[in-house]
């Protein structure tokens, strides 16, 4: 707070000198630069760029050479895999998104009491370990499970499915709603009031003004929240592991591989395509929306 | 304001959506302190598990906490000058590197530990040792680190502050801990809540990672799942959101107050 004082001072003061002065002065060196540089750059080139690098390499040595990366597509278990997982993250993504719309809309538009209690709770599980989601599920849907419970009450029987499919997707619904409600509120928070009112002034029915306003609106917002959301389910590990269900996502099999199979060249091939495949979807919806500040949380996949 | 009936429909799904979030929690809180689970909570209550937990698994726990605390150090000094550097010298090249320090978020965890065990599984002390989930843990927080510094940092206009500095003859590394640092505060701290809690509940990569003897709480938590009774994993977790909650409520507040002034100004025009 005083060096704002004491800026000003120094500013007004000699101006013609500091004028001279400031522009060069005020720059770092680039030798200053460097060594500013020097233990992000480390971390970065020893534990990143030259594993991935080797395991690139890696991959080649292996006994079907570079033709393990074209495995994924060419062995049926791993393609099955993949579009297993593919068609899983979608359809969490899609669900997630509407959903989240919804309420995200209706959080930002309305204010009442406990709101913000609301808000919290929504936003809860963004950093659970994926395996406590599992655990979640297991909680919701396994055999000791709420939903077991009611159904075992209502109509004698219980409705278990924390270790099938549907688990599986309720699991992928847990971790992902709190970083698309975030986005998505976010985004409709600077939605132009303005433009629904010209709309409704104008004749348009709720329907349209959803469709050609607001949906319209929320758009670059859904786009970036949908693609970090796709993104984690993609790579999302320890649900898929403590539900321990039959369905192989990708994750699963790159660990089955490596751990049981010790068949390294073709988790480390698996693992990368994996890798472009996320990263390649964030950074395609980046340049799309031109922004540059989607981080994506993943901490509870 | 009129309340109408898409208004109740719209607050219907949204509590909904939360009990979908709290009830789990909620449940596997009570499990934790129930006699028998089975039974259900007529059986009465019981703080049993939590001392086995604690008596099982209190090593983990300690080494989550000291990872934490480590990597959080190591993400201070190598983020908060890099975010400097990011904002100070925009270009090209800041940017790839920018770009090549968020690629460990972006893709996922297993793939990372994959690259680091196939490089590194063979250096004996290192694989073994705690240093070896650290280096996951740093590669995967870093990048939330250095958005949160950079954030702050290009809002402060941060050339005018260091002329000033400089005019009054202020060297770079008095500006840069005089100045810079004390300006970026919120941003640090934001960053540094980020980095411990993530740290604390990384599972994807230290799973790859650790060793019997190097397991963190995540770890323990999918060791308890597989093997020990279900009160036993209901009363880990509980500890775990009793860790994790705090910061996660200080998260909030945080960006609560960082994000006040700018919705005033939205509303203002």
């Amino acid at each position: 707070m005083s060096m704002d004082l004491d800026l000003k001072e120094g500013r007004s003061r000699p101006s013609l000198l500091s004028s001279f002065l400031t522009p060069r002065a005020a720059a770092a060196s680039p030798a200053i630069l460097t060594v500013l540089l020097i233990p992000g750059l480390v971390i970065v080139a020893a534990f990143f760029l030259i594993p991935l690098a080797r395991v690139a390499v890696e991959v080649g040595n292996g006994p079907e050479g570079w033709g393990t990366y074209l495995l994924i597509l060419t062995n049926a278990r791993y393609l099955e895999s993949l579009i297993q997982t593919l068609a899983m993250s979608a359809g969490v993504t899609v669900m997630a998104l509407v959903l989240c719309a919804i309420v995200g809309l209706f959080l930002v538009r309305n204010r009442f009491a406990g709101r913000s209690i609301l808000i919290g709770t929504l936003t809860l599980p963004l950093s659970f370990p994926g395996t406590v989601v599992g655990f979640m599920v297991i909680m919701l849907a396994g055999r000791q499970g709420v939903i077991g419970g009611l159904t075992d009450a209502a109509f004698g029987s219980k409705l278990v499915f924390a270790y099938d499919i549907a688990g599986l997707f309720i699991g992928y619904l847990y971790f992902s709603i709190p970083r698309v409600i975030l986005a998505v509120m976010a985004s409709a928070e600077k939605l132009d009031l303005q433009l629904e009112e010209a709309a409704r002034s104008l004749g348009a029915s709720r329907f349209r003004v959803i469709c050609d306003v607001i949906l319209p609106g929320l758009m670059p917002g859904l786009i970036s929240s949908g693609a970090i959301c796709f993104a984690t389910a993609m790579g999302a590990f320890g649900t898929a592991f403590t539900l321990a269900t039959d369905i192989d996502v990708l994750p699963m099999v790159i660990y089955t591989e490596f751990t049981r199979n010790a068949n390294i060249p073709v988790a480390a091939a698996l693992s990368i395509v994996l890798g472009l495949i996320t990263w390649a979807c964030l950074a395609a919806v980046r340049s799309f929306t031109g922004e540059g500040k989607s981080l994506p949380v993943r901490g509870g996949a | 304001m009129r309340r109408t009936g898409i208004f109740y429909a719209q607050l219907g799904l949204t509590i909904l959506l939360c009990l979908f979030i709290v009830v789990p929690i909620v449940m596997s809180a009570l499990a934790g302190v129930t006699v028998n689970v089975f039974q259900g909570l007529s059986s009465g209550l019981t703080l049993r598990w939590i001392f086995e937990v604690w008596d099982l698994y209190a090593s983990s726990i300690f080494l989550s906490l000291w990872l934490a605390i480590a990597c959080l150090f190591v993400t201070l000094i190598a983020g908060v000058p890099l975010a400097y550097v990011l904002v100070r010298k925009p270009g090209r090249a800041t940017r790839l590197f920018e770009e090549l320090l968020t690629l460990p978020v972006a893709i996922p965890g297993l793939a990372l530990a994959l690259a680091l065990l196939i490089t590194y599984g063979g250096v004996s002390g290192y694989r073994s040792s705690w240093l070896f989930i650290l280096t996951g843990h740093v590669l995967f927080t870093l990048p939330f680190m250095v958005r949160s510094v950079a954030a702050v940092m290009s809002a402060m206009d941060m050339k005018t502050l260091e002329e000033g500095a400089a005019s009054l003859g202020a060297g770079f590394w008095r500006r840069f801990f005089t100045v810079i640092v004390p300006n970026a505060k919120p941003g640090i701290l934001a960053g540094a809540l980020m980095v411990v809690t993530l740290s604390v509940g990384e599972f994807n990569l230290t799973w790859m990672l650790h060793t019997p003897l190097t397991k963190t709480l995540p770890v323990g938590l999918a060791d308890s799942y597989a093997s020990m009774r279900l009160e036993i994993g209901s009363a880990y977790t509980l500890i775990f959101f009793v860790l994790i909650m705090p910061l996660l409520i200080a998260m909030q507040i945080l960006a609560n107050r960082s994000s006040k002034p700018a919705r005033a100004t939205a509303e203002d025009k």
